[in-house]
């Protein structure tokens, strides 16, 4: 049986995290990707060329147009009957709608896999990355959610998938989409950047964090930041990198005035090349960086945009 | 309006978790345990409710061995009024727990069930989500905003880019996140006013649920660790040595 994927998608194109989740689903099977909104034309498009989907399914309702946990369960569950495993990444939307068609389809589910054994045995990550867990499902139908840091994104062309519109379902009219504030920034997203430059508590104010922007210009880089820089309100929370924030693994991982603590490491942990510059030479964070300087934020940072100016 | 708010007793989120060398799970002998900080969360914004004289009656609910009674007992002296243990020493997972909530929400009959959105030991994020879908309501997750009005919860929540708010059809269910509000600690007064709280015991039959796991746990280990690298001396070693050695710029 086939492997159904749900994408996040915006602008005509798919998600990164979305594709991590697909080379995920090709180790289970035969890849059909779900695309919903009334504008997913150009995204169904792009989802037609990405290597690994042999079929793409458009459902172009406008009551799917804000991702609504309540109608999305409704359709996938309606598409479920042909499918072995349901996936998504572990998105805002992933972790919102999954559980729901889980418990539809009487399935208990398995969130944020970081690997595939075989088609009824996965491993993930439980008490925040600080013990891995490998679970074996006994249902018949797998409903997952997928770490996206935990596999490589599919590539964008290669694929030469069909497409078709998915069949109308009665939609529930229980919730109802009132307004969205989101983060405008020209830079990168955090859990799809190559570099993440973050600041914590050393950063001491939320005007401090100026600093960070000529770095991350120059580094092409997505500004974090740890929970304690979050909750001393220097930043918004979508900033946030940690357990209870954001899980990244790009390629350089910069942290600067971050200490270490368990809560963040479990955030970026798995990045490839991890750098801490922090003043107090015993902070945890050295324990995991691969490049460490021992100094003041406030004198290197200057020093680093001038250096990665040369 | 009712509120119920199901709890979970799990590691206490400063504990730095130890996986038995057999590999058979996370030790938990011993170790100390706490109400999940997200319940609290949870627990925090049904008593507020309470005390804006948009709720009537706060019931904390905990499910799992004899000793959730505890993490029952934090709640009401956080200001739930009653409480309901369902007792079991099987292991309970999501789609179980869902399950034994959606009868006692039958019975009960809140207007609303507030819940942490993720417990800190096995990282589910399902729960919430889950009751809803077995119930037919309406969800709101990542919640850090609620605002009850002309009959419909209006919930503000975190989203990838930022935030989203959504109106929600009553009764629903809402998840917690971390800046929904802060929690207090209870005070002497309440701990002790809450040791004459009720709370009920029952079993999951009582609930006509069969608890058993779907999922098993094949085994638990000690995620890979990461090596300690270089200290270098200066910025201008350091940018060197990502050009050069490391290759990432």
């Amino acid at each position: 049986m086939a492997v159904l994927v749900l994408l996040d998608h915006e602008a005509g194109s798919i998600k990164q995290p979305s594709r991590s989740a697909i080379a995920a689903a090709t180790k289970l099977g035969e890849v059909h990707v779900l695309l919903t909104g009334s504008d997913c034309a150009l995204a169904a498009a792009a989802a037609a060329n990405l290597a690994g989907v042999a079929k793409v399914i458009t459902a172009t309702d406008t009551a799917f147009d804000h991702v609504l946990a309540e109608p999305m369960a409704a359709l996938i569950v309606a598409m479920a009957p042909g499918y072995s495993h349901i996936l998504a990444a572990s998105t805002a939307t992933g972790k919102n709608v999954m559980p729901r068609v889980a418990a539809l389809l009487d399935v208990q589910p398995i969130s944020d896999i970081s690997g595939v054994i075989d088609a009824d045995t996965f491993i993930r990550p439980i008490y925040a990355g600080n013990a891995m867990a490998t679970v074996k499902s006994s249902d018949a139908k797998k409903v997952i959610t997928v770490r996206a840091a935990s596999f490589d994104p599919v590539a964008s062309t290669g694929g030469a998938a069909s497409t078709e519109a998915a069949s109308a379902v009665a939609l529930p009219d229980i919730s109802w989409f009132v307004s969205a504030e989101l983060s405008k920034s020209e830079r990168p997203e955090l859990t799809a950047a190559r570099v993440v430059v973050s600041g914590g508590r050393g950063m001491q104010n939320g005007e401090n964090f100026k600093l960070l922007d000529p770095i991350a210009d120059k580094l092409g880089a997505a500004v974090g930041a740890s929970r304690a820089a979050v909750d001393a309100g220097f930043v918004p929370n979508d900033y946030q990198v940690g357990q209870t924030g954001k899980i990244v693994a790009p390629e350089l991982y910069v942290a600067i005035g971050i200490s270490g603590a368990i809560q963040h490491l479990a955030g970026m942990k798995d990045s490839k090349v991890i750098v801490a510059i922090n003043k107090d030479e015993e902070a945890p964070i050295f324990q995991v960086a691969d490049y460490g300087l021992v100094a003041d934020l406030f004198t290197a940072l200057p020093e680093l945009a001038a250096e990665l100016s040369k | 309006m009712k509120i119920l708010v199901p709890v979970k007793r799990v590691v206490d989120y400063n504990v730095k978790i130890r996986v038995k060398s057999d590999g058979t799970g996370v030790e938990t002998n011993g170790v100390k345990m706490s109400m999940n900080p997200f319940d609290e969360i949870a627990v925090e914004e049904a008593v507020r409710l309470k005390e804006a004289g948009k709720a009537s009656e706060i019931i904390a609910v905990s499910m799992g061995v004899a000793a959730c009674a505890e993490t029952i007992r934090t709640a009401l002296a956080m200001g739930a009024d009653r409480g309901i243990l369902v007792e079991t020493d099987v292991e309970l997972q999501p789609l179980a727990v869902a399950k034994m909530l959606k009868v006692l929400v039958e019975k009960e009959q809140p207007g609303m069930v507030i819940l942490g959105k993720q417990a800190i030991d096995d990282d589910m994020n399902a729960t919430g989500q889950m009751l809803a879908a077995l119930l037919g309501w309406s969800q709101g997750t990542f919640a850090s905003k609620i605002v009850l009005e002309d009959g419909r919860a209006v919930v503000t929540r975190e989203v990838d880019g930022g935030l989203e708010t959504v109106a929600l059809a009553l009764p629903t269910i809402v998840t917690a996140d971390l800046r929904l509000n802060e929690p207090r600690y209870a005070s002497l007064p309440n701990i002790m006013k809450a040791r004459k709280k009720p709370i009920e015991t029952i079993k999951p039959a009582d609930l006509g649920v069969d608890p058993t796991p779907r999922r098993t746990l094949v085994s638990v280990a000690e995620p890979p660790k990461r090596q300690a690298g270089v200290k270098v001396k200066s910025v201008a070693e350091l940018v060197e040595k990502l050009k050069t050695e490391a290759k990432v710029i």
